[in-house]
């Protein structure tokens, strides 16, 4: 079933949390809401649930209009960060629940509820654990028992905030892969909400990025990851290096270094801000051509297939962090040593704006330094 | 004990244990042996005759019947406060949340007073309900409404912290699989609240069987209609019968034991789920 939100605005006093939302959610797929903390994603699944109510905009389930429609009528399979399980209630009973709460003419009987929750725990591989109390069970067992009893109900939409937030990370990691077996076998159109962008990449047949309660980008994983169309976007993806300068003669001028961007479309002596990602930058040995960043290594981290460099900026008296990644063959061909000046080289690099709302979101106020996020 | 080495911060568990048996044997089990050896100085016949006089047996009824039902009137609308105090915000809530414990701190004789002088025939409140039938002070519904006043805070301060603890996303998920309000009432928020509301329960009906001072002021103490059992033993005493009361005074303790055993059980029944963990 497809799932359309339409111009959704949420206000928690004055802080707005949604600011005019509006997607589409295709039939059959798996989409990861992707997110900084406090960017709007739970709200926004929450509203799609029921348990929250938009101020402003309307939410349609199958293109019919739900936005007025209570939790109980939108049939929703709603899966929590902390589970929300009946601990009073074996696994068992929890499963259950969904069915025996139905009005009595719509309600199956004992036999076929002991089925389809026998059914349910097979599927989600806990069949073993029914008689167990909550309790009983690990973090990742707990949220399977959620998972089944979401689905018992046969839910037109699956919801998941945050359904491995609470677990450890090799947990995580199993249940990740299980998950995205899950829905392909059941192709149920579902809506999972993460701060973790491997784990959105991972998952999803599509991302949605927000920030500060807006849709940054959307689209397939690869795409959002080679394509970023805006900082946020670039930043939030993985590690990146930036360079702050002008555009001259299709180069980015910065101090006496310049970095050749090609047919920017940038005005001539407009500021830009490149982003490089760190495998994207090589690192020359020669200095004598002026094209590249000067800068000094300052750690070589020589761990698996690739080779990490840390390094600062060398000229300008600015202190600049870059991070470059490289093949282990390529590193020792240079064979670098910390102290060593060196001149940076990105192989591909992306121009914004520096004042595009978005780059200011990102950027500490007067500090221009190389950011990093978490590497992917 | 074990003398295993293990170390703990704080050591002292043979004087903290010593301490404990000598305080428990000075404070309660020796005042209670010495009810029954009172007691026994009295023939089987004897006790049977004393314990079994239509007068006491009546007050037996009227002491722990109007116990319960205040008990149980407690647990109701006791759910009910700390519901209103956990849930919601509104101005005055910790006015309000600091004058639950008033029955606590009340000396039970000025609790007495003011509720009799309400109810009474001229009472503020009296003079409306006594037209329409319904006397409440120096008639057994006096008692309830004494018994009610001091057990109060008993259930709303035992059902208050588990309340809080209660995630609100229970509820929500009772609600995404189709659960109505009551639905999600009785089978998803009152069983995890059962096991303190059944403590609170036990508490308050304890404290109400053995109240003496707030109720002898409303009750009217009518043989055979109003006269509860500590009242009863107090009457003996001021007869100079302290055996009479002392055989009194063990049916009370018996019953009281037997009821809390009950309730002991229930609970435990109530908390299968977590003892089983």
């Amino acid at each position: 079933m497809s799932i359309q939100v339409k111009n959704i605005v949420k206000r928690f006093g004055d802080f707005v949390a949604l600011d005019d939302v509006t997607l589409d959610f295709p039939q059959g797929q798996l989409v990861g809401l992707l997110g900084p903390s406090g960017c709007g994603k739970t709200t926004l699944l929450r509203i799609i649930a029921g348990l929250e109510a938009a101020d402003h905009g309307q939410v349609f389930l199958e293109g019919e209009d739900a936005s007025k429609a209570h939790v109980r009528e939108r049939q929703v399979g709603f899966v929590f960060q902390h589970y929300a399980l009946f601990r009073h209630m074996t696994v068992f009973d929890n499963v259950a629940f969904g069915l025996r709460v139905k009005p009595r003419k719509q309600r199956p009987n004992a036999e076929s509820i002991r089925r389809r929750v026998q059914e349910l725990l097979e599927l989600v591989q806990l069949d073993w654990l029914a008689a167990r109390y909550p309790t009983q069970l690990s973090g990742g067992q707990r949220q399977r028992v959620a998972l089944a009893r979401a689905l018992a109900v046969e839910p037109r939409v699956l919801l998941l905030d945050e359904p491995f937030g609470a677990l450890d990370a090799k947990v995580r990691k199993e249940l990740r892969r299980w998950l995205r077996q899950l829905h392909n076998t059941l192709h149920i159109t579902s809506i999972f909400v993460t701060h973790d962008q491997e784990e959105a990449l991972e998952v999803s047949d599509q991302v949605v990025l927000m920030n500060r309660g807006r849709v940054e980008q959307i689209g397939a994983p690869h795409e959002v990851y080679e394509q970023p169309t805006t900082p946020f976007v670039y930043s939030f993806l993985g590690a990146v290096n930036l360079f702050h300068g002008r555009v001259q003669d299709q180069q980015l001028q910065i101090g006496a270094d310049h970095l050749p961007v090609g047919d920017s479309g940038f005005q001539p002596g407009a500021e830009a801000l490149g982003f490089v990602r760190p495998h994207e930058l090589d690192i020359d040995t020669n200095l004598a051509d002026h094209t590249g960043i000067e800068a000094r290594v300052e750690r070589v981290l020589a761990l698996g297939a690739t080779a990490r460099i840390e390094l600062t900026g060398a000229s300008g008296g600015t202190h600049r962090h870059y991070e470059v990644e490289l093949p282990r063959e390529r590193a020792a061909v240079l064979d670098l040593n910390p102290g060593q000046i060196v001149r940076l080289k990105p192989a591909r690099m992306r121009l914004f704006a520096p004042d595009s709302p978005s780059a200011e979101r990102i950027l500490p106020e007067g500090s221009m330094t190389g950011i990093y996020g978490e590497g992917i | 004990m074990s003398r295993s080495k293990t170390h703990r911060v704080l050591p002292g568990f043979p004087l903290t244990l010593g301490y404990t048996l000598v305080y428990l044997s000075l404070v309660v089990l020796i005042p209670l042996s010495a009810v029954f050896l009172k007691s026994m100085s009295l023939s089987l016949e004897e006790f049977w005759a004393i314990i079994s006089a239509p007068r006491v047996v009546s007050s037996y009824k009227i002491s722990f019947g109007i116990s319960l039902l205040a008990a149980a009137i407690n647990a109701v609308f006791g759910l009910i406060f700390a519901w209103v105090l956990v849930r919601y915000h509104f101005p005055g809530k910790r006015i309000i949340d600091a004058l639950v414990d008033l029955p606590f701190a009340l000396p039970t004789a000025v609790a007495g007073i003011a509720l009799t002088a309400l109810y009474a025939g001229n009472g503020w409140l009296g003079q409306w309900l006594e037209p329409l039938g319904l006397k409440v002070a120096f008639t057994p519904l006096g008692i309830l409404v004494a018994l009610t006043f001091i057990g109060l805070p008993f259930v709303v301060r035992t059902v208050q912290p588990v309340l809080e603890d209660l995630e609100m996303e229970l509820e929500e998920a009772a609600a995404s699989l189709g659960a109505d309000r009551g639905q999600t009432f009785w089978r998803v928020i009152l069983p995890v609240l059962t096991p303190a509301l059944l403590t609170g329960f036990a508490l308050a009906f304890a404290r109400a069987v053995g109240e003496y001072g707030s109720v002898i002021f409303i009750a009217g103490n009518v043989p055979m209609v109003s006269e509860i059992t500590p009242l009863l033993i107090i009457t003996k005493l001021e007869q100079y019968d302290y055996v009479g009361a002392t055989a009194i005074a063990v049916v009370m303790l018996v019953f009281s034991f037997i009821l809390l055993f009950l309730i002991n059980g229930l609970q435990i029944w109530a908390n299968r789920s977590r003892v089983r963990t």
